[in-house]
């Protein structure tokens, strides 16, 4: 009898200290730094100084916004780019799609770093694109593509493509093609079964999409880094450079729990906007 | 969707009154337990600021019972040895001593910020030896007690052989802590290809006709000396108000598109790539570059003055094979060594008498290896005549955390633009 009331809590027990080890101590740990002040040699002592956060916001307030612009740019781009790609995977591929699939995948065997360093050697300023063309005149020599925001989106939505395109994909394919026969039937035209029918079932999967794309993006710190310039700076790459540059831990904890707070304002605003009751149960069905 | 949302009464109820029920007592002692577990975890330093010397007896302390292990592992910066290693070789065929050389420092920040947590708690770091630069973070591992106190009776050749100018240097005097690996300029590099004129002067980094093809260094001290000299503050003798008027200089060109990026040791590879024709540089890079790659960009101290540096050998503290670092620094100071480091690298040489051991070397060989040693032994980027090191500019030296952080206030916003 005891034992059947204790199963459920001994089964949550390995995932509970898992969590508790690598998800509360270390929240808990950035959370006192963030309110912590001295300097690197002598040490930081806990003070409960919340100017830190305000000084963090004014300094980077930039980067901040530039890093969500950014995030909302490329989860828009991802959209527009997947929704197609899944589309016909989840309805035109027969029994190839497991192979497309497997396709999307591919470039991921691929450390994440290294391909963002490939699209740097592609698009150097005088590379294998841009180096033809100023060659031929059409280009001034000047002309360039690395450094500007551009390069950063195209990267960031490059890297996260399969993201969006994947739960996109798992939504359409459980549109049961008898719902849209029947939209058929009922004298909808192919646009208007698409606009009333498959695109809000496939509503959560884009939801689910935006999530998996749009929180990274905007905290993504490589792309930046190896395609930008110092005016496409983003607020990963900032806490990145105040960790472990700066050794200015409180500031950089400061900022990262700013952006966890306003990623999560965002979604929850976003979740709240699209309904998601409804979103989550057909997502859960 | 569209239809307006009724509060839920009860939902107004809770927001408006204040009800303390057994689960927020829980819930308020669970906040006090947060607080605790707050204070408690502070980030222990090391050091105290006022610590800059050893303590008398450091040097015995530390050196005692330590032997020979046959082997240490050499952390340095990427351009700072002939890649096929002759030193070293020669240096394990003399003592037996094997060396595991590796290019991982390419910046001082992000160096100090990647081994500090480790020293901090008192553990290896995986390297016997490395070089750093004197500025911030070379006073940051000098007052953490980072670095392990020198014993010069282990340095015999040291003594006969380096400059002893070396030995007054503010950022470590006597050198007790440190010995230089080399020194060198920050000037300007340029590809002649693309510019198609002379750069003589520091106006010319911003200059519109170079627009998004300007780099610049990251490190905020180098960053912020240019600023300064182009507006010509000396950067020794900087006070705050100056640092402002160089942090917006700096924002100019930033902000007119003229600058490409802020680069770290990285730098040497835009310019090889096109990405920037104009930047900020280190004296010795280039030459190597050009060897290297049959290149043929130039290096310019500008007319408004560089600066001048000096990169050291330290041992970190908790080095596990010290006795065989110490071997190897000085090992660098005898006179050949020296000489060959010097003819391959380009940088400026801490021991005087190389320059006649490299003019032997010309001598003897012959073809184009003969004028790029004559050439190195007359270069005023290895040996600088008293007329050029007028021209160069010290870093400023902070006094205080406070002021160094005040500093990196300034200078950090526009590197993270």
């Amino acid at each position: 009898m005891l034992r059947r009331r204790l199963a459920p809590y001994l089964l949550v027990l390995p995932g509970g200290l898992w969590l508790l080890l690598f998800f509360v101590v270390p929240m808990v740990t950035m959370l006192s730094l963030s309110l912590q002040e001295g300097d690197v040699v002598t040490g930081y002592v806990f003070t409960g100084h919340w100017q830190t956060y305000a000084d963090a916001i004014v300094n980077y307030r930039t980067q901040l916004v530039r890093s969500l612009a950014y995030g909302a740019v490329t989860t828009l781009i991802l959209i527009v780019l997947a929704f197609p790609v899944a589309y016909w995977i989840a309805f035109y591929a027969g029994r190839r799609k497991a192979t497309y699939l497997f396709l999307l995948l591919l470039p991921f065997f691929v450390s994440f770093v290294l391909r963002t360093i490939s699209w740097r050697q592609i698009l150097t300023d005088d590379g294998m694109v841009l180096g033809p063309l100023k060659h031929l005149g059409l280009l001034s020599s000047s002309a360039h593509i690395l450094g500007t925001p551009a390069a950063v989106i195209g990267g960031l939505a490059y890297n996260f493509l399969p993201f969006m395109v994947l739960p996109i994909y798992v939504a359409l394919e459980r549109i049961d093609p008898r719902v849209v026969e029947a939209a058929r039937d009922l004298y909808a035209d192919p646009a208007t079964a698409f606009r009333k029918v498959i695109f809000p079932l496939a509503l959560p999967g884009v939801f689910a999409g935006v999530l998996m794309t749009f929180v990274p993006a905007s905290s993504d710190y490589v792309n930046s880094a190896v395609l930008g310039s110092s005016s496409t700076t983003m607020i990963g790459q900032v806490i990145q450079s105040q960790y472990l540059t700066s050794s200015n831990y409180p500031t950089a904890s400061a900022l990262s729990f700013t952006l966890m707070a306003v990623l999560l304002i965002g979604v929850f605003a976003y979740a709240r906007a699209l309904g998601t009751e409804d979103v989550m149960k057909v997502a859960a069905r | 969707m569209s239809h307006p949302r009724i509060p839920d009464p009860s939902l107004v109820r809770g927001l408006t009154s204040r009800r303390l029920d057994r689960r927020d007592a829980l819930r308020m002692s669970g906040l006090a337990a947060l607080g605790a577990a707050l204070s408690a975890c502070g980030v222990k330093g090391k050091g105290s600021p006022a610590a800059s010397a050893p303590a008398a007896d450091a040097v015995a302390k530390y050196w005692n019972g330590k032997t020979s292990n046959g082997k240490l592992t050499f952390a340095n910066w990427p351009l700072y040895m002939d890649p096929k290693h002759p030193e070293l070789q020669k240096f394990t065929a003399a003592t037996g001593v094997q060396v595991k050389y590796e290019e991982v420092i390419q910046e001082m920040g992000p160096w100090f910020a990647k081994v500090q947590p480790q020293l901090a708690a008192g553990q290896d770091i995986g390297y016997d030896l490395m070089v750093i630069t004197n500025g911030i973070q070379f006073k940051q591992f000098v007052q953490s007690g980072f670095l392990a106190p020198l014993d010069h009776s282990k340095l015999p050749n040291y003594a006969k052989n380096a400059d002893p100018a070396y030995a007054k240097e503010a950022f470590d005097p006597g050198n007790a802590y440190t010995i230089p690996w080399t020194s060198g300029m920050t000037g300007i590099a340029y590809d002649p290809k693309k510019v198609n004129r002379p750069i003589t002067k520091l106006a010319d980094l911003w200059d519109p006709a170079f627009k998004g093809k300007v780099g610049m260094f990251s490190d905020t001290q180098e960053l912020g000396n240019f600023g300064m000299l182009a507006l010509g503050i000396d950067p020794a003798k900087s006070a705050p108000a100056d640092w402002k008027k160089a942090a917006a200089k700096l924002k100019e060109q930033k902000q007119q598109g003229i600058l490409r990026n802020y680069y770290d040791q990285s730098y040497v590879d835009a310019l090889g790539k096109g990405e920037v024709w104009i930047t900020q540089a280190w004296s010795g890079d280039i030459f190597q570059k050009n060897v290297s790659d049959g290149a043929n960009f130039k290096f310019v101290i500008p007319e408004e003055g560089g600066t001048i540096w000096t990169d050291n050998f330290a041992i970190p503290i908790t080095a596990k094979n010290p006795s065989d670092a110490i071997k190897l620094m000085d090992f660098f100071y005898q006179v050949d060594v020296a000489a060959s480091l010097a003819e391959y690298i380009n940088y400026v040489c801490p021991v005087p008498a190389a320059k006649e051991q490299i003019k032997k070397d010309a001598a003897a060989a012959t073809g184009a290896d003969k004028a790029s040693m004559e050439a190195v032994a007359k270069s005023p980027l290895v040996f600088p005549t008293a007329d050029d090191y007028a021209r160069l500019h010290y870093y400023r030296d902070f006094a205080t955390a406070a002021e160094q952080q005040e500093y990196q206030s300034i200078f950090e916003p526009i590197v993270l633009g």
